[in-house]
């Protein structure tokens, strides 16, 4: 059993960084429903506030993972250019993508729209930690501030899942894949 | 901008300010997120400008001149906003709606008609 270093780095960026993102994306909103919804409990303990903070903290962090080993290591070898009269293709998605009509369009919609929306997705849960974090127990007094901080959650989560939808469908299509390989399990 | 939307110095109640200043700077550097993108996108030497790491490629520029941005107008309004209470609402819709249009701008067909 073994894995490619671009492979594992794609793994780490996407199944690992991004996957969580959405998961704890999720988990994000019931929780703000939880805790500022009309049936919420009247006078939640301090903890839960600074939970949440911390929460949003780390989904920031996860965020900003995410983009930035999508952009600094995974798309330079996205969108590699192969040298002239190369025929194997398979080391270069970008142009494995743009070789075939059928394919052409994962990366002129896919990746082009992958590789921006994402970077809305770490400003905002950035945005959302620090308004949960500044204002803690003091947020149950700003509903304005509630209400941003829901939609900045929301809308960095959509754009999470725009990304992670282009990124998987992109893998499938024309996997970033090369470089070392680690040996997971070898047989004996 | 910054004298109609003040409802009050003083407050009971910690001043929302800071958070307005968070919000707004937001919307306006993910706006910068698709405005960049689009003009590389229509002019090649914008594009060229957006090049700071070559196998990155004008991503590189775009994004980091966005968040600069972003942060740069964060740390101005927060200075300017940190101990005032302001009109929220105004704030929130605005900085919705820039998040809202930068999702559809940075979507190509979209993007393609400027």
């Amino acid at each position: 059993m073994e894995i490619t270093t671009q492979s594992f780095w794609t793994l780490i960026h996407g199944m690992g960084f991004g996957a969580l993102y959405l998961l704890a994306g999720s988990g994000a909103v019931a929780l703000l429903y939880g805790r500022f919804s009309a049936d919420a409990p009247v006078g939640a303990p301090p903890q839960s506030d600074r939970f949440l903070g911390i929460y949003l903290a780390t989904m920031a962090a996860l965020a900003w993972l995410t983009v930035l080993t999508g952009t600094y290591i995974i798309y330079p070898w996205y969108r590699a250019t192969p040298p002239n009269g190369t025929v194997n293709l398979e080391a270069f998605p970008r142009a494995l993508l743009l070789s075939h009509p059928a394919t052409r369009q994962w990366h002129l919609i896919g990746m082009e729209w992958k590789e921006h929306i994402a970077w809305l997705v770490p400003i905002a849960i950035t945005v959302a930690a620090y308004v949960a974090i500044k204002y803690a127990r003091d947020l149950g007094n700003h509903p304005q501030l509630r209400i941003a901080v829901h939609g900045f959650v929301i809308i960095s989560l959509l754009a999470a899942g725009i990304a992670g939808f282009f990124g998987v469908m992109l893998d499938k299509n024309a996997p970033v894949n090369g470089g070392q390989t680690i040996h997971l399990v070898q047989e004996e | 901008m910054t004298t109609d939307v003040i409802v009050s110095r003083d407050s009971s109640v910690m001043p929302n300010g800071s958070g307005a200043a968070a919000i707004l700077s937001a919307g306006i550097g993910s706006l910068a997120v698709a405005v960049f993108a689009i003009a590389a996108d229509k002019s090649s030497s914008v594009k060229n400008l957006f090049v700071f790491y070559k196998p990155t490629g004008a991503l590189s520029g775009e994004t980091s001149v966005a968040v600069l941005l972003w942060l740069t107008v964060w740390a101005i309004l927060n200075w300017q906003w940190r101990s005032r209470s302001i009109s929220l609402t105004r704030i929130n819709v605005i900085a919705l709606v820039l998040l809202g249009l930068s999702v559809l701008l940075t979507f190509p067909p979209l993007g393609d008609l400027f």
